[in-house]
């Protein structure tokens, strides 16, 4: 059974081309963008309801979406901007579900990180924990039963995730059917205030890919070429049939759990260990230490991105809202079953 | 040859196995063994690969079974018991049940709940939780009542393209036998009227039906005419058959085998009162099981269910009302 534990990565395999960690770059960059821009809004009052940040978390998620195929599965959880970015999802898609727009995909029905496009295989999340990991159980285990091959799944989740029934069920349940799943946990040290310390007493999340019967790998969630060559490697051992692969990536959120959160509990200590290193910088040293690029490059593609960004918005901000008096207000699919419709 | 409740359940799921590719079978022991009632025997030799044991994850279970309905396949849940549906709210109240109001993109699993009591089961494996589930939007909850529906609705809701919470009557299971399977039934959500009567409506469903019946028999020997309304349907609920029966009989007593408070009944009641006060010559009444887990002996088990003695005995008083 494969246990691996990553050093410095050095992003040698990763994607098919050279350009491969520039384009993660570059998706970190439009993530960390698009979440700021989400703060400034929530401050100006112009977000109902919760703002959540993958602040810190973006090489860890980006990895994830980069290491994905279109036509792979992919559940993210909060804090997987960069990720859904990665895997396709269209940036405006996010803007439109945090400022509720008619034309989301959630069409103001849901809102902020609850968002998806179930049969494109971006599932879109619910808030109790563990629980979209059998769903992307079962998307791999029709896709089987169709006859349909190469294709893996990723759930993400955070340390506080493992504590979860649903977590034991689902993982317990891929690793009896082999399924090429790969659960991706971000430890970052903290589940909304609760300190790891009250959350587990493993010395490693990874240690309990060994009672599952499943492949594991940990990784340092603030090193960009680490996570990208371990989600690159996960995603590889799932699809060439070598069952479920936990990864665990250790990294601290540097946000609070949403914008509502100052997050005052977390030590200074922690934030000045090297968990609190800001995996944004961290890529932009290694791109620049490896010849990737010049650092005259980051400024451009951050206005690029901030136009974008900003452009979004304003289309948003300009389209309508759901209107409550064109809602069906009905829960199912079938019209004829409509509570007052019995034929 | 004749056929029981059980056995038209196993038929309706080799129906549906056989007549539609996307559909798959995945639950506790219901494999080579052929499930803890016997609903699934001999499926799995008969379609392999799509009748599967799963472990004992009833939130797993469920959370795959809606993965696989985004994939397109119609997968049937078996709960070995409705009490352990519990372990799987969850999945079914918050995804299944959630998915196409969010997404637009339909969840069509049936849930299959063994339910209600039998003599010696005890406070796990006799729950009645029909009620729970119909509480929320997005599930359509049946309980057929009959060999019959059992197997024409468990067909339906392997159709249906939304989430069905199907509650078969473990106390029917082997008991109730047809001569034939149907080849053709009533519409779902559409609720049938078991016996005619003029004096008194009893609205019901499920394993009550067939107490309430020997109820309206026994009160006929006294002269009364008891019109039984089978529900069929809990949700979407036929409120148009209910509030018909009460406009004949002008009297209504409403009967469930699931805990008072709130539920079905009190819907029923509350729906009669609301549109159909005018019709009614006496207040509705209703008879549930006692506000207690079901107990394990057959002495208080037997007390703490509505019996067709319980019922004639509300319905005399309703009647003298």
């Amino acid at each position: 059974m494969l246990h691996t534990v990553s050093g410095p990565g050095s992003a040698g395999h990763v994607g098919s081309t050279a350009a491969a960690p520039l384009v993660a770059y570059r998706i970190m960059l439009r993530a960390r963008l698009l979440d700021d821009k989400f703060a400034a809004l929530s401050r100006a009052g112009k977000i109902h309801g919760g703002v959540f940040l993958g602040r810190g978390q973006e090489a860890l998620s980006v990895a994830v979406g980069v290491s994905l195929d279109k036509s792979d599965v992919f559940a993210p959880l909060i804090r997987d901007a960069a990720g859904r970015l990665a895997f396709g999802e269209p940036l405006i898609d996010a803007v439109r579900t945090y400022l509720g727009s008619a034309l989301g995909p959630m069409r103001g029905r849901d809102g902020n990180v609850h968002r998806g496009y179930p049969r494109e295989g971006l599932l879109p999340m619910i808030s109790h924990l563990g629980a979209m990991v059998s769903v992307v159980n079962g998307v791999l285990f029709a896709r089987r039963m169709k006859g349909i091959t190469g294709c893996v799944g990723v759930a993400c989740l955070g340390e506080g995730a493992t504590s979860t029934g649903a977590f034991h069920e689902a993982l317990n349940q891929a690793a009896v059917e082999k399924l090429p799943l790969i659960l991706v946990v971000a430890n970052n040290q903290f589940a909304y205030s609760t300190p790891n310390s009250r959350q587990f007493a493993c010395a490693s999340l990874a240690d309990k890919a060994v009672g599952y019967g499943v492949e594991s790998h940990s990784v340092d969630g603030t090193d960009f070429a680490g996570c990208l060559e371990t989600l690159s490697s996960a995603v590889n051992r799932a699809r060439t049939g070598h069952g479920p692969q936990l990864v665990v990536a250790n990294l601290l959120r540097l946000c609070g759990h949403g914008e509502h959160d100052d997050a005052h509990y977390i030590p200074t200590e922690i934030k000045n260990s090297p968990l609190g290193r800001d995996c944004l910088k961290v890529a932009e040293k290694f791109l620049l230490e490896h010849n990737y690029v010049g650092a005259d490059m980051f400024i451009g593609w951050r206005n690029e991105a901030i136009r974008e960004i900003e452009a979004a918005v304003a289309q948003v901000l300009r389209e309508a809202a759901p209107d409550p008096f064109a809602e069906e207000w009905t829960a199912i699919s079938s019209k004829y079953l409509m509570e007052g419709h019995a034929s | 040859m004749s056929i029981t409740y059980l056995e038209a359940i196993r038929e309706a799921q080799a129906h549906a196995l056989r007549d539609d590719p996307r559909v798959f079978i995945y639950g506790q022991d219901v494999g080579a063994f052929g499930g803890a009632f016997k609903a699934t025997k001999n499926l799995a030799r008969e379609f392999p690969g799509r009748v599967l044991d799963s472990p004992i994850s009833e939130d797993a279970m469920v959370g795959l079974a809606v993965g696989a309905a985004i994939e397109g396949l119609r997968p049937i849940i078996e709960m070995q018991f409705a009490d352990f549906s519990t372990v799987g709210f969850n999945q079914i109240v918050n995804q299944a049940a959630t998915l196409f109001w969010r997404t637009q993109v339909s969840c069509p699993i049936t849930v299959r709940l063994p339910f209600g009591g039998t003599s010696g089961s005890g406070p796990f494996h006799s729950q009645s939780l029909e009620a729970i589930y119909a509480h929320y939007p997005g599930l359509i909850v049946l309980t057929p009542a009959t060999v019959e529906d059992a197997y024409s609705m468990l067909l339906a809701a392997v159709a249906i393209d939304d989430p069905v919470i199907f509650c078969e009557h473990k106390l029917l299971y082997y008991h109730l036998k047809s001569e034939k399977l149907p080849s053709e039934a009533l519409p779902v959500g559409k609720a049938r009227i078991a016996r005619e009567g003029r004096d008194l409506t009893i609205v019901t469903y499920s394993a009550m039906v067939h107490e309430a019946l020997a109820a309206a028999a026994e009160l006929a020997t006294e002269g009364w005419e008891i019109e039984v309304v089978d529900l069929r349907s809990i949700k979407p609920l036929d409120t148009d058959t209910v509030i018909a029966s009460v406009a004949r009989t002008g009297r209504l007593l409403c009967v469930g085998e699931a805990w008072p408070w709130g539920g079905v009944t009190a819907e029923v009641v509350a729906r009669v009162t609301a549109e159909g006060y005018g019709l009614l010559d006496a207040p509705p009444q209703r008879l549930n099981a006692k506000d207690t887990p079901v107990p394990y002996h057959p002495n208080l088990w037997a007390a703490h269910r509505p019996t067709s003695r319980s019922v004639a005995a509300a319905a005399r008083n309703l009647l003298r009302t």
